[in-house]
């Protein structure tokens, strides 16, 4: 819908460039503001050389046969400062991107080899009034480098806390291993996207019996959840050998994900989206009370969810700051609501059992994770500029 | 009702031939072209009257309502019979079968229709489509696995004759069924241009069933999504994307014979010659959650840009996805995206026909729309058309996290109806007793 009615200003505006005979080439050719990029196998056209300073948006169209990019580059025209990459051919591309003033060079790399096709672009100062930030990538990455601290240190207390747990249902305590389950669990929900990308580790360690195919083997919490919180009829109770061997594998694959999560690097849309997905796996999953069918701990996951995307806000807020300040004073709003409601269901160290909850408790829980996911949904848009 | 109210409901035509001027038409002598004359004098339209043009026929070697263009509305229901009668079962069809001839020619059903029966007796039909087209109605019977065999074995006396390829659906990976809305001994899908009249149809069925059979599920689809002839445009998913750009349509007549419809079976299944097998999922989409991702993500997830559908590989909808077309860090096209682990080339080469319809049964209890695709499919053979692409797709398919299955059904849909015979006549009789002129 939204191209359909910007295609009349398109238009128009295009209109205007032809009849001032194309003499006049800072002015931007798309209805909303966007700078045009044709890129063909020996071409790369822009539709204006310069743009004040602020937030610059390039609409990429690949003319030719080959897979393009399109490369916002500094100065010295090594370093990027935005970049689209992976245009199909045929297909179109945004690059939303703050740029101060100075100067620099815009570049498509058709074959996405080689130097690209470059051609010098200038940002003048930006309209009266606003400042725009020189240097967002350093708050970038240290945006970043605090996110992979936190991950780094709920991976090792995942690892030091699975190994109790473990323990204690492979020796049949059960009453220790029920205490340790919740718990320990919340430093996996509070990393549960970063978790959830290794699509291996996943299902063997977080798989709930629905979602298994047939004859797939169950393992994991989930496995542990139900001989703990053991269905009145028609279950048998795992023996000690086979509590061993579940025991064992969420150690050692436990394991492997921490070292896997060594090696990952993050960026600022992965964070994110990461806390947008936090809150999609409280929509889908917690509010619904499916997550933890038999333990009923649903709550506690909720916390840790809910806290993870938190921090992951909280470290990109810098990012915010004089781009969307209404945004982030909106998410502030909404972490802050959604706490206070679930800080009523506190109970000692942990929460309220999910199935103890009424239902106009639940739709409360709900309605404010709704209020909450929104704003949080554009996070992303708004701090990878 | 004023005449240019008329223009304003171009689905609720007057102009066409309505139910009742038929059968007045009918009763005196008449055909379709005197009816057609009733309706145009009536209404004083000064548009040129469409008699039949929205008439499907009912006879032919396949059943209507499968490769029909896909029309915009649906209401499917499955039944369970509940007669341990075999010759009941035989009459119940024989009956839905000369109601069903009627309707889709726009007529009432019964001698009475809806107002000329006897005064101090309820109306044989229903009446709520009566001042309506035939409105390409179809109506499409199958018959699930659990008319041949319960628990306590063979049912109706069809020891032997339940097909191979009706099997039991396996449970596959994150599957929420809800048993009341899964299963089936009969399935009857509608579908018209007009919801009332497609409902009409299953209510009316419904209404002559009772005694023998009773509604276990139904739905209502609003809108089809997805083209059965090369005609049509392709229309969008309740994801805002255009689903079934590559489904086999009515021209592809090779695959229609390799992919849908059943041939050369002999014996015990031969009754299934000319027929298919109806594929129901009720697919739930998580709508919410949806529509807070990225336009990146979303079309990630498909595979295909939202704008012109076209795959993300390049070109525009209709161009084939090039999987081998690398980005910087992978495919352009996801191997995870769901046009990638659907396509052929994926799948052994197999395809099917697609005929689903969104659905909206109104919100749950938390304020969200219960909403989605009703996944309906037909096949030459679920277990090499549909189970294993349904399990890749549970698997692999990065949309499934959007998607939770809540209902499923598997039917016999057996061949088409000759003149004077009736829905599934070779099942119940061995010698069916009409043969194709010429044979």
């Amino acid at each position: 819908m939204k191209a359909r009615l910007l295609a009349p200003a398109a238009v128009l505006a295009a209109a205007s460039v032809a009849l001032a005979g194309c003499t006049d080439n800072t002015t931007a050719t798309s209805g909303d503001g966007a700078i045009d990029v044709v890129s063909t196998a020996d071409a790369c056209t822009v539709s204006t050389t310069s743009a004040p300073g602020g937030t610059l948006k390039f609409n990429v169209k690949n003319d030719g046969s080959e897979v393009t990019e399109f490369y916002l580059l500094a100065e010295d025209g090594l370093r990027i400062v935005g970049e689209v990459e992976n245009i199909g051919p045929g297909l179109s591309r945004d690059l939303v991107v703050i740029a101060p003033e100075g100067k620099y060079f815009t570049a498509c790399k058709p074959g996405m080899a080689g130097d690209g096709i470059q051609a010098a672009f200038t940002v003048t100062a930006p309209p009266e009034g606003q400042e725009v930030s020189a240097d967002r990538a350093a708050l970038q990455a240290t945006a970043v480098e605090q996110y992979a601290a936190y991950v780094k240190d709920q991976g090792e207390r995942l690892v030091r806390g699975t190994g109790e747990f473990a323990a204690a249902f492979a020796a049949g305590d059960q009453d220790r291993a029920r205490e340790l389950y919740a718990a320990t669990r919340m430093h996996w929900e509070r990393i549960e996207p970063v978790a959830e990308s290794f699509g291996d580790l996943d299902p063997i360690l977080d798989a709930r019996e629905a979602d298994l195919e047939e004859g797939q083997e169950w393992t994991g919490w989930h496995r542990a959840e139900k001989d703990l919180w053991q269905p009145e009829s028609g279950y048998t109770p795992m023996t000690g050998a086979e509590r061993q061997e579940i025991a064992d594998g969420m150690v050692a694959n436990t394991k492997e994900l921490y070292e896997r999560t060594q090696d990952l690097s993050f960026t600022p849309d992965k964070l994110a989206n990461g806390a947008k997905e936090l809150l999609d796996e409280v929509a889908t999953g917690k509010v619904t009370g499916e997550e933890e069918i038999w333990s009923h701990t649903d709550l506690w996951d909720f916390q840790a969810n809910l806290e993870g995307a938190r921090i992951a806000y909280e470290d990109l807020r810098p990012l915010l700051a004089g781009v969307d300040d209404q945004l982030d004073a909106s998410l502030e709003k909404n972490f802050d609501d959604l706490q206070a409601l679930l800080d009523q269901y506190r109970v000692g160290d942990g929460f309220t059992y999910y199935d103890e909850l009424t239902q106009e408790q639940v739709q409360e829980l709900s309605a404010a994770v709704d209020a909450l996911s929104e704003p949080l949904s554009k996070l992303t848009a708004a701090v990878v500029k | 009702m004023p005449a240019d109210t008329q223009q304003e409901e171009p689905g609720r035509r007057k102009e066409g031939l309505s139910r009742r001027s038929l059968f007045a038409a009918a009763g005196a002598g008449g055909l379709g072209l005197a009816a057609g004359a009733v309706a145009h004098a009536a209404y004083g339209s000064t548009r040129e009257p469409a008699p039949v043009a929205d008439v499907v026929p009912f006879h032919g070697e396949h059943q209507a309502g499968i490769i029909t263009d896909a029309q915009d509305r649906m209401h499917i229901a499955a039944f369970d019979v509940t007669t341990q009668d075999r010759d009941e079962l035989v009459a119940l069809l024989k009956e839905w079968t000369a109601a069903i001839e009627a309707m889709v020619q726009g007529q009432e059903i019964g001698e009475g229709g809806a107002t000329s029966g006897n005064y101090d007796a309820p109306p044989e039909d229903t009446g709520e489509a009566s001042d309506l087209t035939a409105s390409h109605l179809t109506v499409t019977v199958g018959f699930g696995r659990t008319l041949f065999q319960d628990d306590g074995g063979a049912r109706f006396g069809l020891e032997g004759r339940l097909p191979e390829a009706l099997i039991e659906l396996p449970h596959f990976p994150g599957d929420a069924l809800e048993e009341a809305r899964s299963g089936g001994d009969l399935v009857v899908q509608a579908c018209a241009d007009d919801p009332q009249v497609a409902v009409h149809a299953v209510r009316n069925l419904a209404r002559i069933a009772f005694g023998r059979a009773r509604v276990r599920w139904s739905q209502i689809g609003f809108g089809r999504t997805s083209s059965t002839s090369a005609a049509q445009a392709t229309p969008r998913n309740l994801f805002g994307f255009k689903d079934g750009t590559a489904n086999i349509k009515s021209q592809d007549t090779d695959d229609l014979a390799r992919h849908v419809w059943v041939s050369g079976a002999s014996g015990a299944g031969a009754w299934m010659n000319g027929g298919t097998y109806l594929v129901a999922r009720r697919i739930r989409m998580h709508i919410e959650t949806w529509d807070r991702s990225p336009l990146r993500e979303q079309e990630a997830f498909i595979g295909r840009t939202k704008r012109t559908g076209a795959p993300l590989s390049g070109g525009e909808e209709f161009t084939e996805p090039d999987f081998a077309l690398q980005g910087r860090d992978g495919p352009l096209v996801p191997a995870d995206s769901h046009v990638a682990v659907a396509h052929p080339s994926n799948n052994n080469g197999v395809r099917m026909l697609r005929r689903g319809f969104n659905y909206t049964d109104g919100s749950d209890g938390l304020g969200r729309l219960d909403a989605g695709l009703f996944f309906i499919a037909f096949v030459v053979d679920a277990r090499t058309h549909y189970v294993p692409m349904q399990t890749a797709m549970a698997k692999h398919d990065a949309l499934s996290e959007y998607l939770r299955h809540t209902g499923s059904g598997l039917f016999a849909v057996p061949p088409g109806v000759q003149p004077g015979g009736y829905i599934g006549q070779a099942l119940f009789e061995d010698q069916p007793p009409f043969r194709p002129a010429g044979t």
